[in-house]
């Protein structure tokens, strides 16, 4: 044991220092913390492969199941004739499909997982007072509830005021539109398809969905000019 | 007799031979003849960037325009080489700066090329035309700012697969508006826009634009601008090819393909919505080449398409395309020469279309020219692959994938050791051959008995013993390549063979069974190979001698060990079994 001590202590000084790291943050150096036949999760080396893994969607779990079958046996039994079969599920490399077309896939995927008719409905998100703009698929959301939630979580100073059951504003109680406006609150509203800026929460969500062009979340007060506009296109639709 | 040719005459001779092969030959015959040779060869092909050092290169060719480099082993394209391993330009671009002013191409496969490495080129070569970078990284959108800005001739500028940085879109305004020399431009790796206005200025102002590969940030509103602009294009790359399903869309769309007489190859079709597809009607008569295998859409509507092609000589489409479109494949496009069909999937264990073994059993027997397939299925069968020898003995590349490791015949449960054996017994022509699935050592009998033109062979979970790889290595007489993965492939067999491997370029082999006794004895065995053993987890020398290694690359050269390796990496040289603990301590310093 103390043979192995010393050696671990001569390649910690010589192979940590000048080793290529692409570990997660906290990864920690060299191979393992302690001894051989640790299967730690806790080193750098094996960082590397949790963000490789990631990368791909590989499940960490599996792969790591066989590495670690594969290092007890290097490094405590050695005395193996055969390769252990890897794992049924994922193995790094396997199917040997390129990273570059492995990205493009799951970035094609993920833009359509929720799509309406398989397109994502991106539009850009601003705030006032914010120096940033976002974009948000409304196609990942299915109610406005949700997408306050996301939105607040964007642009945390953001609050929405009440909402019913299903996050429609109750504009025909214009007495409560009224005061919602007059708050400091931040209210959400959208550009339609026609052109017109609308409060957020007017007409039921997969109108919504399919008519938004862009959203600005604005001081209550400034969306005071909108109400009227949208207490008509209210009565007009319904 | 050799003297009695003047040496211009002999050069004017030589300057007809372009192939590397010939051009080798020649200069064997005598001292004379090398001589003339080394002074007007203008291109190199260096397969392996540390097979020979750039100072060798420069010393016997004095006179080079072009030079082609390849870094990383083939497998680095699947992770299984870690990151920092190597393959860095930066070193043969200075020495080449310095040596070749009038150098005017450079290619590059799988290697690191950082910005630095393209603000040197832009600046040293002053006639510098084509630069072509396929699965490179290492390089920021700053780095094709320079190449944009400096390179006044600028002919070809090929992005492929790179792995870039991409900073903005705001590069390609960096070429000046007196360039007017673009041939070819491929930018669909990047991810951000780039400048529309800035674009469609470019390709406007370059009549000799023949080839056009947009990036997925182009939207297919705007590709009709480009297209009325570059009506000559041979080769298009469509950006997102979607958009909301609106007939001024269509039609500007098909207005401008029809006026695209000369278009032979269609690629990108990223986000694909297939009611915008029948838009390039006009053109699938011509196109010779079609690159689907990004694009999503599924049948009736891509078998649709493609079969309007009926010229189509390559075919690279995804899965999608199942059984019932290769066998219309089969009926409609006989000229085909090339199919890849890649998976939509992979990672699925259970099928998600309809394409098994029969799609290319179809394909093999209705394309007599069919030459080269690269296919990814989830079942096979020896019947199969028997068919398609026997369809096909014009195969030269065939590279077959079944997603499960090991996965038998599915009909009778054996191995597909006497389907493979078909293949190389009635395929003498065969350069490439990738297996996979259920195979023992008797498939590698076959394989050194019959392949002899082979020269790149990739094994995955398949052999019993040493003698699997024995019999590769001393009956293929044409290897150049093998890499293995996940086989019980040991020392008897590479020591054995040592000798083999210096006339080959390279050998990988990655969780085997090779020692690290193994490894140090070939290393010092044989002082013209480079053996560098891959341990992440630690020294190699820190288990016993007979424990494995993690992986292996072994490769010939005459530029010695290599100096730019990263800590995971260790030569086995001749000075290795005393010194490396002392190399260890070395680089701790």
């Amino acid at each position: 044991m103390a043979m192995i001590s010393e050696e671990h202590n001569k390649e910690k000084l010589g192979f940590e220092e000048t080793e290529l790291r692409l570990g997660l943050p906290g990864g920690g150096g060299g191979i393992v913390n302690g001894d051989f036949g640790k299967n730690t999760n806790a080193n750098g080396k094996r960082g590397y492969l949790e963000t490789v893994n990631l990368k791909l969607n590989l499940s960490l779990k599996e792969t790591e199941k066989g590495e670690n079958l594969q290092k007890e046996k290097n490094l405590i039994s050695c005395s193996n004739n055969a390769v252990k079969p890897p794992t049924k599920t994922q193995v790094v490399g396997w199917p040997p499909v390129r990273s570059f077309r492995k990205n493009v896939m799951a970035v094609q995927k993920s833009n359509s997982e929720e799509g309406v008719g398989g397109t994502a409905t991106f539009v850009k998100v601003s705030m006032d007072g914010a120096p940033y703009l976002r974009k948000v698929d409304l196609n990942m959301y299915k109610s406005y509830q949700d997408l306050y939630g996301a939105l607040g979580k964007m642009f945390s100073s953001f609050t929405m005021g009440k909402c019913d059951s299903q996050g429609m504003m109750d504009f025909m109680n214009e007495s409560k539109l009224m005061d919602l406006l007059n708050g400091s609150d931040f209210v959400p509203t959208y550009e339609d398809k026609d052109g017109d800026w609308m409060l957020v929460g007017d007409v039921p969500w997969e109108m919504f969905v399919g008519s938004c062009k862009r959203l600005r979340i604005m001081k209550g007060t400034e969306a005071i000019g909108l109400a009227p506009r949208a207490l008509e296109k209210c009565k007009y639709r319904s | 007799m050799a003297q009695s040719f003047p040496e211009d005459v002999l050069e004017h001779v030589f300057s007809f031979l372009n192939y590397d092969k010939d051009r080798n030959a020649v200069s064997l015959v005598c001292k004379s003849w090398y001589e003339i040779e080394r002074l007007c060869r203008r291109r190199i092909f260096i397969g392996n960037c540390y097979a020979v050092s750039p100072e060798i290169v420069i010393r016997r060719f004095p006179d080079v325009r072009a030079v082609e480099l390849k870094g990383k082993p083939h497998f680095a394209d699947f992770n299984l080489v870690p990151e920092g391993w190597g393959g860095y330009v930066y070193p043969w671009i200075v020495s080449l700066a310095r040596a070749y002013p009038w150098l005017e191409e450079i290619k590059l496969k799988r290697m690191v090329v950082t910005d630095e490495s393209l603000e040197l080129i832009s600046k040293s070569f002053k006639n510098f035309k084509v630069l072509v970078l396929l699965s490179c990284e290492g390089f920021t959108t700053d780095g094709l700012a320079s190449i944009a800005a400096n390179c006044r001739n600028l002919r070809e500028l090929d992005l492929g697969e790179s792995e870039v940085e991409d900073l903005s879109g705001h590069w390609l305004s960096h070429f000046p508006d007196n360039c007017t020399s673009l041939v070819s431009l491929n930018i669909s790796c990047l991810g951000s826009e780039v400048s529309f206005c800035a674009l469609e200025r470019l390709v406007a102002r370059c009549p000799n634009l023949k080839t056009l590969r947009l990036n997925r940030a182009v939207p297919l509103e705007k590709l009709p601008n480009l297209l009325c602009r570059a009506p000559q294009l041979v080769e298009l790359g469509t950006g997102a090819y979607s958009a909301e399903i609106q007939s001024d869309i269509f039609s500007n769309l098909a207005e401008a393909f029809l006026g695209c007489k000369q278009l032979k190859g269609l690629s990108g079709f990223w986000d694909v919505v297939p009611a915008y597809l029948p838009a390039m009607y006009s053109v699938c008569s011509r196109i010779t080449s079609l690159n689907l295998s990004y694009a999503t859409a599924q049948n009736p509507e891509l078998v649709h398409f493609v079969s309007q092609c009926s010229n189509l000589q390559r075919l690279w489409v995804l899965d999608y395309i199942e059984d019932a479109g290769l066998e219309a494949l089969a009926a409609s496009c006989k000229d085909l020469h090339e199919l890849r069909v890649f998976p939509s999937d992979p990672f699925d264990a259970e099928a998600n279309v309809s394409l098994t073994e029969q799609g290319l059993v179809a394909v093999s027997e209705g394309c007599p020219k069919l030459q080269s397939v690269l296919y990814f299925c989830r079942q096979m069968s020896n019947a199969a692959l028997v068919a398609i020898a026997r369809s096909r003995p014009n195969m030269i590349r065939f590279r077959l994938c079944i997603i499960e490791p090991r996965a038998p015949d599915y009909l009778t449960l054996e191995p597909l050791d006497t389907g493979f054996g078909a293949i190389v017994e009635n395929c003498k022509e065969l350069r490439r051959l990738s297996m996979s699935g259920l195979l023992t050592d008797r498939v590698f009998e076959y394989i050194g008995t019959h392949a002899k033109k082979l020269e790149m062979l990739s094994i995955a979970f398949a052999g019993d013993s040493d003698l699997g790889l024995h019999h590769v290595l001393s009956g293929c007489e044409s290897l150049r390549k093998l890499e293995i993965r996940d086989c019980p492939f040991g020392d008897k067999a590479l020591l054995a063979n040592a000798t083999k491997l210096e006339t080959m370029r390279s050998l990988w082999m990655s969780s085997c069974s090779v020692s690290f006794g193994a490894c140090k004895l070939l290393g010092q065995k044989m002082p013209r190979l480079n053996v560098e053993v891959i341990n992440e987890r630690g020294p190699p020398d820190s288990g016993p001698e007979s424990c494995p290694v993690e992986k292996l690359y072994v490769y010939r050269t005459i530029a010695g060990p290599r100096v730019d390796m990263p800590g995971f990496v260790w030569t086995m040289d001749e000075q290795v079994s005393s010194s490396l603990s002392r190399v260890t301590e070395r680089r701790g310093d």
